[in-house]
């Protein structure tokens, strides 16, 4: 049997009568791809939020890295990475007072920052751009970098909110690779997008409509089970029924 | 205290590269300490005075003529009609109008007795109050010459009043606004700087990201609090020789219990500004809240008027806010050297502002939401 | 028109959506008059005096039943040397001593001086000023009622008349300075916030490829907070009128229409303020420290502004709040007409344009 890092049952989410997140459950195994897909306003977020420690679920049950997410918050937090929507490292910090801030706070000794610092800056062949501040570097070369801190403490799971919104498709696909990279270094992946195509490099994909999961399996199983040539269509099929409009 | 030691180093970093916000944190203070005191001084010297004289005697004349010399008039204006005068009055050129009726001096010898007309713009209720009050005396003075010159006055014992202003033998303004304006700027760089630098990071997004890891709340609210700290004390250092260069003013009391004040001071505002930032979503409401308590504290502190004068319940909340007891006792430590026993009972106040502040600021900050 | 409107209503949906905001603006003034009109006050109570009579006589005890009575002071004795009463003003226990010597009595009736000693703690400079006044006419009072010499020849009355104030409302003077101040930071600030928050977010390039003129858009920024700011006016100025009983003396609509004309060049510093920076953070601490000390320095209604260096008389006239200071003084507390303060309006009309000008040129400069 295999290991299951992230457990998830029933686990709702409600602001006032609005449920975000409608009893949704689901298992991720170690090591494993999952891709978590939906429409604006379908939830994603703000499950992710929830399996982060950032936001308190309603009601339901949910492990993280098997720790509960009601009480063990700041014990998931020290076994995940994050990289949210919304690009987050210090634009007025450089690139690599940056990786030393992040490394520093998730209690990365310092001898193995300043080994781990050459490594990723000579991967990213940013070396050259190591003292420029981030605010300057272009969006691709941000989000590379924003993902190399967020799996530099190596954490078990790491959460990646539509990491490749607004970067071009060479740079999306160098991305993937990354995430390729870190899965088979044992780093399990949780990522949203709303990229049909970057669906199909996930091992196993969730999609959610109106807060509630309504399809769950690998991307091949997926197709012909609502018997479509691609995730485009069998997203447009689920999507359809979906009663929210995305914000 | 490790993961503390890299929040620092990020936090020093980020507040020693924004030269702008560096200039406004140092060069403001100085620029304020330098212009304030000078602005701050509600000596009523000069009250302008426009004059009526219907009688023209020789009375009248040695009256003006005094009133003149006295140091604390400028007569304005001399006017045939009282209506005339008012207009000086009107156009904010006056302050008071004497008026002299015709008559003056034939009455006063024939009758014994003369009224005279002072008429003072009340919108100003302290200038009017202290300028007719200068102008009675010294109208009292006249009196008491015109007697003593017509013989008609016998000697009588009097009191003789001497009077000496200790720590201050001038009454200047200046020593007792300089202290106080030192506390304005720790309070603007405490209570503002550090609302406006959580917040900011709640705009941008990257609190997320720090919420995200596993820093303990005390870390973080630490994190931000010791970078500020060390730019108020710096700035109250930069403070102290501004008014020992510039206004000749320094402290009698020991530099320790200033700085120990000072320092317990500091945390307990940062406290404040960390609370405000919590509370609020984004830089305008957190700078308008800020200055919202900020300009109540300034206000009912005893900068301006002295606490002792409020009614009770105001009084009630003044000492309700941290800026009153630092005001008070860094006028005591600079001006007359009180020692930490005689301030003993605010430094407590303090340290118990500080822990108040301070803790609920770090229990209202939630990593989780 | 009716795309125009539309863009009004969406900047108001955006000021009325920030109720925290919006709750200080209207709570800044309440707040200002309440403390003003009932907490704060020039006028030096219960001053803590402590007495050393080392007399004890008949003179001493009468004079000393005087200043108990007064109700200025709250007053202790203590047979205290100099080292003691330092001590007490070290303490904070006591602002001033008064010292009657040992033959304070038999002085006075043998005709002679009778010293008297005032010692006050002059690191409070006022209350120690105010203490010699208080004492001095107390004992001035004294010595009348002491040697009763028949009624004196020679005797001027002088008959003191307040204008415009007869009750000695205390509220009078900073009225005008409470609304000056709100205004002016209300006004600049928001404003200046709210189109540099557009630019910060982005959302600004939109509005410029938009089919409005430059000046279409700045008006749509402005109006709300024009609206606003009146709201504020009124409500400073409803409670003026029925919390601290200030008459207006003078025309209404006078007031209304240079008070409108004055949050318009607030408005304008503030649109100019916003074009210059780019930052929120910039901004707010360029019009809530640059423009509030400035505001509260020179206008007058805290300071007064003739005792200050000939410079900052200077530096006081580029002070728009300054001059809406003087109007509202002479418009709603003298009753006087707009003949006294054309000029004051000119000045101001001055400024707006200069401001608006400025900004537009700014403005029209990023669109190209």
């Amino acid at each position: 049997m295999e290991e299951k890092v992230i457990i998830c049952k029933d686990l709702t989410k409600r602001f006032g009568e609005f449920y975000a997140v409608n009893k949704i459950s689901f298992e991720v195994n170690k090591g494993e791809i999952f891709g978590f897909l939906g429409a604006n306003g379908a939830g994603k977020t703000t499950a992710m939020r929830i399996l982060c420690g950032l936001s308190h679920p309603s009601s339901g049950e949910a492990t993280v890295a098997g720790f509960n997410v009601y009480k063990q918050q700041e014990s998931i937090k020290k076994n995940i990475g994050y990289m949210s929507q919304k690009f987050s490292l210090y634009e007025n910090l450089t690139v690599l007072e940056n990786i030393e801030f992040f490394g520093g706070v998730y209690g990365v000794p310092a001898a193995e920052i300043k080994k781990r610092t050459t490594q990723l800056l000579e991967q990213l062949g940013l070396t050259a751009e190591a003292k420029k501040f981030v605010g300057a570097l272009p969006l691709g070369w941000k989000q590379k970098l924003a993902f190399s801190v967020a799996i530099f403490h190596r954490p078990k799971i790491v959460f990646l909110d539509e990491p490749t919104g607004g970067v071009d498709p060479v740079t999306r696909r160098q991305f993937w690779d990354m995430i390729y990279a870190a899965a088979a270094a044992g780093i399990t992946i949780f990522v949203t997008t709303h990229y049909m195509d970057e669906a199909e490099y996930c091992n196993r994909v969730t999609i959610m409509v109106d807060g509630k999961v309504e399809a769950l399996d690998t991307p091949a199983n997926l197709k012909t089970q609502f018997s479509a040539d691609n995730m485009d269509q069998v997203f447009y099929q689920l999507a359809r029924r979906a009663q929210r409009s995305g914000d | 205290m490790k993961v503390l030691r890299y929040i620092l180093r990020k936090e020093f970093r980020q507040i020693f590269r924004d030269k702008t916000i560096l200039a406004m944190m140092f060069a403001m203070p100085t620029i304020q300490l330098i212009i304030l005191p000078l602005a701050m001084n509600f000596d009523v010297k000069h009250v302008n005075l426009a004059v009526v004289d219907h009688d023209h005697s020789s009375y009248s004349q040695q009256l003006l003529t005094k009133i003149g010399a006295s140091g604390y008039f400028r007569i304005v204006a001399a006017t045939a009609s009282f209506k005339e005068a008012l207009t000086y009055i009107e156009k904010e050129k006056a302050d008071l109008v004497l008026e002299i009726p015709p008559g003056f001096e034939s009455n006063l010898v024939r009758e014994g007795t003369q009224k005279l007309g002072v008429s003072v713009d009340a919108i100003n209720g302290t200038k009017a109050a202290i300028g007719g009050s200068y102008l009675q005396a010294v109208i009292l003075d006249f009196n008491k010459e015109i007697r003593i010159n017509a013989g008609q006055t016998k000697p009588s014992g009097v009191i003789d009043l001497t009077y000496s202003n200790w720590f201050n033998p001038l009454a200047e303004y200046r020593f007792y606004v300089v202290p106080a304006v030192l506390v304005l700027l720790l309070t603007l760089i405490g209570g503002f700087m550090s609302a406006l630098n959580i917040v900011r990071e709640k705009e941008m997004g990257t609190i997320e990201q720090i919420n995200v890891t596993p820093i303990r709340k005390w870390e973080f609210i630490l994190g931000k609090l010791i970078p500020f700290w060390v730019v108020g004390i710096i700035v109250f250092t930069l403070g102290l020789l501004v008014a020992w260069g510039v206004y000749g003013i320094w402290p009698v009391g020991s530099f320790v219990t200033l700085y120990l004040l000072a320092a317990v001071y500091l945390v307990a505002l940062l406290g404040f500004g960390l609370l405000v930032s919590t509370y609020t979503s984004n830089q305008l409401q957190a700078m308008f809240v800020a200055f919202f308590f900020v300009m109540i504290f300034m206000l009912m502190s005893g900068l301006f008027t002295a606490v002792e004068s409020m009614p009770a319940w105001a009084r009630v909340i003044a000492n309700l806010t941290p800026v009153t007891h630092f005001i008070k006792v860094i006028r005591m430590i600079v001006l007359k050297g009180s020692g930490l026993m005689d301030v003993k009972w605010e430094f407590l106040y303090l340290v118990l502002f500080a822990m108040v502040l301070n803790g609920w600021a770090i229990v209202n900050y939630r990593k989780t939401t | 028109m009716k795309q125009f409107l539309a863009f009004i209503r969406k900047e108001f949906f955006h000021v009325f959506r920030d109720k925290r905001t919006l709750l200080i603006m209207f709570g800044l003034p309440v707040v200002q008059i309440v403390l003003f009109g009932f907490a704060l006050t020039s006028e030096v109570k219960d001053i803590t005096l402590t007495i050393v009579d080392h007399a004890r006589d008949v003179n001493t005890r009468q004079l000393i039943g005087k200043i108990k009575s007064s109700s200025y002071f709250i007053v202790s004795e203590a047979p205290l040397d100099d080292n003691g009463i330092a001590d007490a003003f070290k303490k904070g226990r006591s602002r001033c001593a008064l010292i009657f010597p040992a033959n304070f009595g038999s002085d006075l009736q043998h005709g002679g001086k009778a010293q008297l000693q005032i010692i006050t703690d002059g690191s409070d400079p006022n209350t120690a000023k105010t203490v010699i006044n208080y004492i001095s006419a107390i004992t001035t009072a004294y010595q009348q009622e002491v040697s009763p010499a028949a009624r004196l020849p020679y005797m001027i009355v002088p008959e003191t008349r307040m204008l415009y104030n007869e009750e000695g409302n205390g509220s009078l003077n900073f009225i005008p300075g409470v609304m000056a101040l709100v205004l002016m930071i209300v006004c600049t600030a928001l404003t200046s916030v709210s189109v540099v928050r557009e630019k910060e977010l982005g959302t600004m390039e939109i509005l410029l490829v938009s089919p409005f003129q430059p000046l279409m858009v700045l008006i749509a920024k402005a109006i709300p907070y024009l609206i606003l700011s009146l709201a504020n006016f009124i409500l400073i100025l409803v409670l003026a009128v029925f919390v601290l009983n200030v008459g207006i003396k003078g025309s209404i609509l006078l007031l209304f229409l240079e008070s409108m004309l004055f949050i318009i060049t607030c408005l304008s510093l503030g649109l100019l303020i916003s074009n210059t920076t780019n930052s929120q953070q910039t901004a707010l601490l360029l019009s809530m420290m640059g423009m509030m000390i400035p505001t509260m320095i020179f206008t007058g209604f805290m300071f007064p502004l003739e005792n200050m260096p000939l410079i900052f008389r200077y530096i006081s006239n580029l002070i728009p709040s300054r001059w809406y200071f003087l109007v509202v003084k002479a418009v709603m507390l003298k009753g006087l007409g707009f003949e006294y303060v054309w000029k004051e309006t000119l000045v101001l009309l001055g400024m707006t344009t200069a401001a608006l000008a400025v900004a537009l040129r700014n403005f029209k400069t990023r669109l190209s």
